[in-house]
């Protein structure tokens, strides 16, 4: 198993004719990930090196039978296609575009947490389960298929973080960037209780970094309802106080937000946290008994 | 992006959120003709976007031409913890009876907008959330339903605002929320909200920060962007599209990807050295944007030594090493280099970087020699 994507997937791609959406989408393809469809209004009837293009998600959902959407329209158009998807009844989301009015997220999130649609992103690099489906842009042909799940706020250090684990012979389940926005539709807690319940994970491994409050709430989550080892590593120990939010900012979460509170928080729970995506390694290893080769 | 004060209150005023009198001025001369017009007691602020402008004497109350002068001629120009006065607010100064505190800010964690009010206003609301966060209401809106009537009434009440003001200051958070969802605002906070002798209520700060993001729908205030506010190496970095924050150290740093770069900094200070920036060069960095990269990191003279640290994934390695090979020919440094690569067309880049035989580059194949090494190099 895995979570979030796998052989059951049938993506649609919004954006799937624009210059990144077709090299990302045809990406994903070559992967074996079973891309269905694209959408771009007014293009319906086109097709992409043989995907099917529609004019809208629910032509996709009908006709093509699309169970999960990529998002990779322009900022100004994506929260709406979002929407759009989840209304088409699409159960797996995955949101790349970067750059998405803030506002928009909020009221994107509010309505989908209604429903029973899952959002993965804004501005993530998608759902990577290794030998079955990749979703977005993670570099797959680092990581084979394996029982360490990750979940991140970022892109590239995930990828650093994954091929150290990878050099000493493990792999993944599913790799899942859940994107450093504000407003996101899945947070640690998500993702951390998918792997929780998959078969396949062993150890799960999360990245986070300075700034609100995810991973202080995620340690108490762990703690609670974890039983499988959880390796962390926060990023910005020596990064500068940033421009401050007003006081507000740090009146609302109690926290500042600083990578040794969250270490610390972690820490206090029983999840150990690495220093260095190094260490991270070398931990998660130990935990699992050793260096494969 | 945060607005100055003065942008801020003009603002609220669009939206109606009540705001004192007052006029902009750059020169002396025009804070004495903006203070004549609007009668004294007035009141001289510094513009700059950091708190803590009082303390530093960066307002001033004039009662008559001569102190206006006087207090405008010692704020313009004056340096409050790093940032330069080129402007200030010239205000009609308020008979306060009671200083309030109200904000709106984007929770995070609940993933709603966030309103607290406070009857403890004025200097340090830090302060008492921390030593008496029941002194603070808060409350959360639904951002699908909006924010109605009961939600002013709940944090007046909960709050304890003065039972005659209760109406008055509800009014005023329901202009704010509008104005926090029609600006696209991540932050608008008042502090101190003011009730005055005449128990009118009246924003007397205003701290606006703006969703960068969504500017595009905002064009007029897309124009408020105070570029003199950047240090002069952020300014050239950002208009050259790489996000660079300058830090005090010798070393010198450029990866991709913000958590990777952060990482960096963090693996570069626990070998021992000190950051000399934050450069993410981005996701997909092409040759020209390394060249760049190059030009701001050594733009800063206190730059001993450079890390380069790269996990290729939309970015290809090849691409970066081709970026360095074309820097070293255009910028010519004279400090060293160390480079890591890895992932995307790593042998490609590594085998570019092996035939340039860049003087002063060493290439490494971890993180943590990389920055051992760049530590070494720079001490």
């Amino acid at each position: 198993m895995s979570v979030l994507v796998d052989r059951d997937t049938r993506l649609v791609v919004t954006g799937l004719t624009g210059r990144e959406g077709t090299f990302h989408g045809l990406n994903n393809r070559r992967y074996g990930t079973e891309v269905v469809a694209g959408v771009t209004p007014g293009k319906a009837g086109q097709d992409v090196e043989g995907i099917p293009i529609f004019d809208t998600v629910h032509d996709a959902v009908e006709q093509a039978g699309a169970n999960t959407a990529m998002v990779f329209v322009p900022p100004r158009f994506a929260a709406d296609s979002i929407l759009e998807a989840a209304d088409a009844g699409v159960q797996t989301i995955v949101a790349i575009t970067e750059g998405i009015p803030a506002h928009d997220m909020l009221r994107v999130y509010t309505h989908l947490r209604r429903g029973t649609t899952r959002l993965i992103g804004p501005n993530c690099p998608g759902v990577l389960s290794p030998g079955k489906a990749n979703v977005g842009i993670i570099p797959a042909s680092f990581f084979s298929e394996g029982n360490v799940g990750i979940v991140s706020r970022s892109g590239t250090l995930t990828y650093q973080i994954g091929y150290e684990i990878a050099q000493r012979g493990f792999g993944n389940s599913s790799i899942v960037g859940i994107g450093g926005d504000p407003i996101v539709g899945s947070d640690f807690i998500d993702v951390i209780s998918l792997f929780q319940a998959d078969d396949e994970t062993e150890l799960i491994v999360m990245c986070g970094e300075i700034g609100g409050d995810a991973e202080e709430r995620t340690a108490d989550f762990v703690a609670d309802n974890v039983t499988k080892p959880v390796v962390g590593y926060i990023a910005g120990f020596t990064a500068p106080p940033g421009k401050t939010m007003g006081h507000a900012g740090a009146i609302v979460s109690g926290s500042k937000g600083t990578a040794a509170a969250k270490a610390q928080a972690l820490e206090a729970k029983g999840v150990r946290v690495g220093r260095t995506p190094t260490e991270v390694a070398a931990i998660a290893v130990e935990i699992l008994g050793g260096v494969r080769t | 992006m945060d607005l100055l004060e003065y942008q801020g209150k003009q603002l609220f005023a669009r939206h109606g959120v009540p705001v004192p009198d007052g006029a902009p001025a750059s020169s002396v001369e025009e804070a004495v003709q903006r203070a004549r017009e609007l009668g004294f007691p007035c009141v001289v602020k510094a513009q700059v976007q950091i708190g803590g402008r009082g303390k530093a004497g960066g307002i001033k109350v004039a009662n008559s031409v001569e102190e206006a002068e006087e207090h405008a001629r010692a704020i313009l120009g004056m340096d409050i913890r790093g940032h330069t006065v080129h402007e200030v607010w010239i205000e009609r100064a308020s008979d306060i009876a009671a200083e309030y505190y109200a904000s709106i800010v984007f929770d995070r964690s609940a993933k709603a907008p966030l309103l607290m009010l406070s009857t403890r206003g004025g200097m340090d609301i830090e302060a008492v959330a921390e030593e008496d966060p029941a002194a603070i209401a808060r409350l959360h809106v639904d951002p699908l339903l909006g924010f109605q009537d009961f939600h002013a009434r709940r944090l007046c009440f909960a709050a304890g605002v003065d039972a005659d003001v209760v109406r008055p200051v509800g009014a005023l958070l329901a202009r704010l929320y509008d104005a926090f969802v029609a600006e696209e605002a991540m932050l608008v906070e008042v502090n101190p909200l003011i009730v005055t002798g005449e128990r009118d209520v009246v924003a007397l700060d205003a701290k606006v920060t703006l969703d960068g993001n969504a500017l595009f729908r905002h064009p007029d205030n897309a124009k408020l962007r105070d570029p003199a506010g950047d240090d002069p190496q952020e300014r050239m970095a950002k208009e050259r599209g790489l996000t660079y924050v300058k830090l005090d150290g010798d070393v010198g740093i450029l990866g991709n990807g913000a958590g990777l770069v952060m990482s960096t900094l963090d693996v570069v200070a626990q070998a021992g050295g000190r950051p000399a920036n934050f450069l993410d060069a981005g996701g997909g960095s092409k040759a020209e944007a390394i060249v760049d990269a190059v030009e701001v990191i050594l733009s800063d003279a206190k730059v001993k030594a450079v890390l380069f640290n790269i996990f290729g994934g939309i970015t290809r390695c090849d691409e970066v090493a081709r970026g360095l090979i074309e820097a070293f020919a255009q910028v010519k440094p004279t400090v060293p280099f160390v480079v890591r690569l890895n992932g995307t067309n790593e042998e490609e880049g590594r085998a570019l970087l092996a035939e340039a035989d860049l003087p002063n580059v060493t290439v490494e194949a971890t993180m943590d020699g990389a920055a051992e090494r760049v530590v070494e190099l720079a001490a």
